[in-house]
């Protein structure tokens, strides 16, 4: 049987338009074998979960650049646990200082990837964290 | 200089490939196979005499203030007047940013330019669901007059002039910018500033649309039609390449495309029966200015060119002011690490070099902290001591246009200037610039480049200094700014104030005319001015708009 590719969504929660980012990323993940689906711009927590859950994902790839990471990215988790997604993993990217990035983990966001890192990083993240059965 | 001179000067380049070139590269090759621009362009060697020609001068340089304009717009450069200093700045209340306005006056700057934060820019008021934590991040919150009669307190509009940074609602800010202007008795007719107010690289690529393409053109137009009989020395479109280049494109990508949507802008006023010379010489542009530095001043230096040789030949125009290209620069953004920030001052430094060689009319340069949050007062002051750096020490703004005549500066310009006209091209054939958003042609070509840049990156055949090599893992030891933590409660209790405190009876008839005007084809700028002057709030008018435009999904392009 074949082995089933690792189910990526990523998407742009918030309002900011800043999406070469995302757009780099998923494109990367693809790249490395991964099914990404990109949602697009200006998703509201609920829109995100409810594709997440459509698409049956194993990882929810979340790009903010505006500065209102903290006030969503801890819904967006909180939504997705309820939603009985625990099990997906939550990757975060975006312009987050280092010193929100404690809480921001502690609030179930398994990896928070500044600006700089090699696309690389993330693939090999993903790709060690995603339970593969 | 005759043909036989090249001649003579080929045949010697090719002895000097053969042995004084030959025995060095023998004896240690080159550090890379082949080198490349920030854009991956290939650079030759060398580049020698044969790239100019004497006869060609007059016709493709000129002298600065002369068609075309490529050494630049002034026939004295910068030895009559240096570039404005114009830093970009907004966060938090309309008070907060105040302050910070009055701050950066004192130190010396001559415009003001005011960032939005997000609900501003998608016309939503700060209490509106849609904001939530979004309030300040960006840039200032300005829900309705009120907002702007604070964040304008105490400063002399009718002596500097004020950049806004607002697209969708440009209409709605500018008439709250003109209210206040009024009511302190200023005439309109001394107003001078700038709405970026581009609606085509929204959709191309900052990605802050709210209605589809051809209601929004219908709104720009409005303004410019507005400007041009009531406020003739604001430029009512900053046709921006900046936010092209942000979201990761080729220096001759930004070129061409902004250049296509100012051709696209002018299209559309002389289509609503105005003069082209009665607006365009309002029109004004908005530049990246990214690492790499003689392909950064290529393309300031083509964009004159070019538009000078769109607007005389393809509008016909007659007005010498409406060939003139001027334009305003601000450093990468995108070009700024979050390691090791000091080294973001040295990018900034030669990126504001190169705007200043490539004859800008105004300049933001960044602050080192802008990868990690919003620049504190330190390193705005550092950013704008850039410049200041640059305009009294460096000597650059002694000659006019000091790099014109380098032999690889001008065959640059000429690249930049031939891949502009092969895009044009393209775009044409693709029906124009509307269709051409709608089959994603640019968000495509833009996704295409970016992931090309970070692959460069990621395969080392780039180096990004502190990113993939050079890098430690010092910690950070920059300030960040802090905000009011009380300012969104401030807002909202302003706007509940506003709310309850004006003829709220007045509000809902200027709003129902306002309607009523956008269902029809008049100029909408009167009716959003009553509106604003009633204190309606920037939401209650842009959803008048959303209800009768309806609102713009992209197919999303990765």
């Amino acid at each position: 049987m074949p082995e089933r590719k690792i189910r990526v969504l990523v998407a742009k929660p918030g309002l900011d338009g800043h999406d070469r980012g995302a757009k780099v990323v998923a494109r990367a993940l693809r790249d490395a074998g991964m099914e990404v689906i990109y949602t697009g711009l200006r998703q509201t927590p609920d829109m995100i979960v409810e594709s997440a859950l459509q698409e049956d994902v194993d990882v929810v790839g979340l790009s903010i650049l505006s500065g209102a990471h903290m006030a969503l990215l801890p819904i967006i988790a909180q939504k997705l646990k309820e939603a009985d997604m625990a099990h997906v993993l939550i990757v975060a990217g975006g312009i987050i200082p280092d010193e929100d990035i404690a809480a921001l983990k502690e609030a179930g966001i398994d990896a928070v990837f500044n600006p700089g890192t090699p696309t690389q990083e993330i693939v090999n993240f993903i790709t060690t964290h995603v339970a593969t059965e | 200089m005759s043909n036989n001179d090249f001649s003579l000067l080929e045949e010697s380049r090719k002895e000097w490939e053969e042995t004084t070139l030959k025995k060095t590269l023998d004896k240690r090759p080159e550090r890379a196979e082949k080198f490349i621009t920030t854009s991956s362009r290939p650079i030759k060697r060398l580049y020698t005499p044969t790239s100019l020609s004497a006869a060609d001068y007059l016709e493709k340089e000129n002298y600065p203030g002369q068609y075309p304009y490529t050494r630049g717009v002034h026939a004295t450069g910068y030895r009559g007047k240096l570039w404005t200093m114009r830093m970009f700045a907004g966060f938090g209340t309309a008070e907060e940013t105040n302050r910070r306005f009055k701050y950066l006056l004192e130190q010396g700057q001559t415009g003001l330019s005011i960032a939005f934060d997000m609900p501003t820019l998608y016309g939503y008021d700060t209490d509106a669901p849609e904001a939530v934590g979004e309030f300040g991040k960006c840039g200032v919150a300005i829900s309705s007059l009120r907002d702007m009669e604070v964040l304008l307190d105490g400063l002399p509009l009718d002596k500097v002039s004020t950049s806004m940074t607002i697209n969708s609602p440009a209409a709605i800010i500018w008439a709250m910018f003109i209210a206040v202007a009024d009511k302190r008795g200023i005439p309109r007719k001394k107003l001078a500033g700038t709405t970026q107010n581009d609606i085509l690289k929204e959709y191309i690529a900052q990605k802050e649309y709210i209605f589809p393409p051809k209601p929004s053109m219908r709104l720009v137009t409005d303004t410019v039609e507005f400007g041009t009989n009531e406020l003739p020395l604001w430029n009512t479109i900053s046709i921006s390449g900046y936010h092209i280049r942000e979201a990761g494109s080729t220096a001759a990508q930004e070129l061409a495309f902004t250049l296509a949507d100012g051709i696209e802008y002018a299209k559309w006023a002389v289509e609503r029966g105005l003069d082209i010379d009665s607006f365009a010489p309002r029109l004004s542009f908005f530049f990246n200015a990214h690492n790499d530095f003689f392909e950064e001043i290529a393309k300031y230096r083509a964009a004159r060119r070019i538009w000078a040789k769109v607007m005389r030949e393809q509008f016909g125009a007659k007005n010498p002011r409406s060939w003139l290209m001027r334009f305003h620069t601000q450093t990468a953004g995108a070009s700024l690490t979050a390691q090791q920030p000091e080294n973001n001052i040295a990018r900034v430094a030669i990126q504001a070099l190169a705007a200043v060689l490539g004859g800008t009319q105004s300049l933001h340069t960044n602050s080192m902290d802008e990868a990690l949050a919003l620049p504190s007062e330190t390193a705005v002051r550092v950013a704008l001591r850039t410049q200041q750096i640059i305009a009294h020490e460096s000597g650059v703004a002694n000659t006019i246009d000091p790099l014109g005549g380098s032999y690889f500066l001008e065959q640059l310009t000429d690249e930049m200037e031939a891949d502009t006209w092969d895009y044009f091209a393209k775009i044409e054939a693709l029906g124009g610039v509307l269709p051409a958003i709608e089959a994603g042609f640019f968000q495509q070509e833009i996704a295409d480049a970016a992931y090309r840049y970070q692959h460069e990156i990621d395969t080392h055949q780039r180096i990004v200094v502190g990113i993939n090599e050079y890098a430690n893992a010092d910690p950070l030891e920059i300030p960040i700014l802090e905000m009011d933590p009380h300012g969104y409660e401030v807002q909202c209790d302003r706007l509940d104030e506003v709310r309850r405190s004006r003829d709220n009876r007045a509000v809902k008839q200027r709003l129902a005319e306002l309607r009523q005007v956008a269902e029809g084809k008049e100029n909408t700028m009167p009716a959003i001015l009553a509106a604003v002057k009633e204190y309606a709030t920037l939401q209650e008018i842009m959803d008048v708009f959303r209800d009768v435009f309806g609102e713009y999904q992209e197919q999303a392009i990765i």
